[in-house]
């Protein structure tokens, strides 16, 4: 699993770093940044619901 | 697409006897399409109810927020309720890309490490209003007393408000939400002193700035001093009442299911369950849409129901009853798309140290009048209590 975020969709709600605080966090500006490009087993959970969760769909996760 | 001309069905305004959310939404959810209605003044609107359609709805770049276009659902005045889209820096009534340098410039506020670092403070702000209870005997309406109070003083304490002016502050947003024990006039001329505080609030920060989010804001220059009053004033809209409304509902939520008392799942349980801001997330189309196999033309209001969507028996199971044990976070209580509150970590917070706090050092509270007794807002455009009599 490999995941990409966007900083320019962006709103800062911050459901990415509730819900997978060790995939994401915020930056100074309050956006999105990824402390795991590529999260292991343990993370794939998190992850995913974060992506789901984000309300400008910002978080793209990819299966390759 | 060829269709049937709809039905027309009611606006489903809360009534007084009707629980909340109205049993009426499962039927519309039923319904092919989406729902047409007719509000109190005479205009035509779709009503969305389907978790899956909301959440369409609230991220489609064709629908806006803005409420100058002509068709916009003008729910608020069917309530009784001015409309506010007039003011400079009212952002939730702009779309893309004009919202965002407002929405840009609070992210930084509103992060969760920043919201984390203001715990201390909202456990003394919840601490002092519970010495205050208990000092003043062994009953209090906790929607007076307690909830309306807390987002009221953490608002001020955030924007800055010194001290010494925040019982003016809370007395003020305290006559604003109180819809039965305010006056009309009350309830204006308590919106005009707030703006003028806010105006000056500006002002000071502007001559001695200070560190809190007015100077910084100030300081970033992405917003204008007079659009700064209007922002300070959505932020206190925003965030006063509703939150204090899920307090108030979580308790009494929390009094009937007591096996939830102290489990902090209840928070988001309780934001999904209650859903307060059901009328809160107007649209109207700016370009023709279909939604659900609905077309919707340009110019047609929409009102997505948060209420419905949260109780969508597809997306949460036996969505009646209170279980935080469910996975409920993908409800849309704070709205979804680039409008979603921008202070639902903030609330979630207050939410969680308000019941912690209550139950740890009120561990007898009891309602003080049967639950189906409870006076409920009907005629807020917010759902939630107008009091919450408590014993202990």
């Amino acid at each position: 699993m490999r995941i990409t975020a966007d900083t320019g969709r962006c709103v800062g709600a911050g459901q990415c770093v509730l819900n997978a605080p060790r995939a994401f966090d915020q930056d100074d500006d309050g956006l999105v940044t990824l402390l795991l490009a590529e999260p292991g087993a343990d993370e794939e959970a998190g992850v995913r619901l974060a992506a789901g969760l984000c309300p400008s769909r910002a978080i793209t996760v990819h299966e390759d | 697409m060829t269709q049937a001309e709809p039905q027309v069905v009611d606006f489903p305004l809360r009534k007084p006897g009707v629980a909340f959310p109205p049993p009426g939404y499962a039927g519309y959810r039923e319904q092919q399409g989406l729902v047409l209605s007719c509000l109190p003044n005479g205009d035509r609107v779709w009503l969305v109810t389907r978790h899956e359609d909301v959440r369409a709805v609230l991220t489609d770049p064709r629908i806006s927020s803005n409420p100058e276009h002509p068709g916009f659902p003008n729910v608020g005045e069917s309530l009784g309720v001015p409309k506010q889209d007039q003011i400079p820096g009212w952002f939730v009534g702009l779309d893309s890309p004009e919202h965002d340098r407002f929405r840009k410039a609070l992210i930084p506020e509103f992060t969760v490490r920043r919201v984390r670092a203001m715990r201390p403070a909202i456990e003394r702000t919840v601490d002092e209003r519970l010495d205050a209870m208990l000092a003043a005997g062994d009953c209090a309406d906790l929607v007076a007393d307690f909830a309306l109070p807390i987002p009221s003083l953490v608002i001020s304490s955030l924007l800055g408000v010194p001290p010494a002016d925040r019982d003016f502050f809370e007395s003020r947003t305290r006559t604003l939400v109180a819809i039965r024990a305010s006056t009309d006039q009350q309830r204006e001329s308590a919106a005009k002193d707030l703006l003028r505080y806010i105006n000056r609030l500006v002002a000071i920060k502007q001559k001695w700035p200070a560190d809190d989010l007015v100077s910084r804001l100030l300081a970033t220059g992405a917003i204008a001093p007079h659009e700064l009053s209007g922002v300070l004033m959505l932020l206190l809209i925003a965030g006063h009442e509703t939150t204090a409304n899920n307090i108030a509902l979580g308790v009494v939520t929390l009094l009937t299911n007591p096996e939830w008392i102290g489990d902090d799942r209840a928070v988001e349980e309780t934001l999904r369950f209650h859903s307060v801001a059901d009328l809160v997330s107007l649209r109207v189309a700016v370009e023709d849409v279909e939604i659900s196999g609905q077309l919707v033309r340009a110019g047609e209001g929409i009102v997505p129901l948060v209420a419905a969507a949260n109780h969508d028996e597809n997306s949460f199971e036996c969505p009646h009853r209170f279980d935080p044990s469910r996975s409920a976070r993908h409800h849309v209580a704070f709205g979804y798309g680039v409008h979603q509150c921008l202070g639902q970590n903030l609330v979630r917070v207050e939410m969680e140290i308000a019941y912690r706090k209550l139950f740890e050092r009120i561990p007898a509270l009891e309602l003080a009048v049967p639950a189906e007794g409870l006076s409920f807002k009907h005629d807020g455009v917010v759902h939630g209590l107008h009091a919450l009599p408590v014993r202990w």
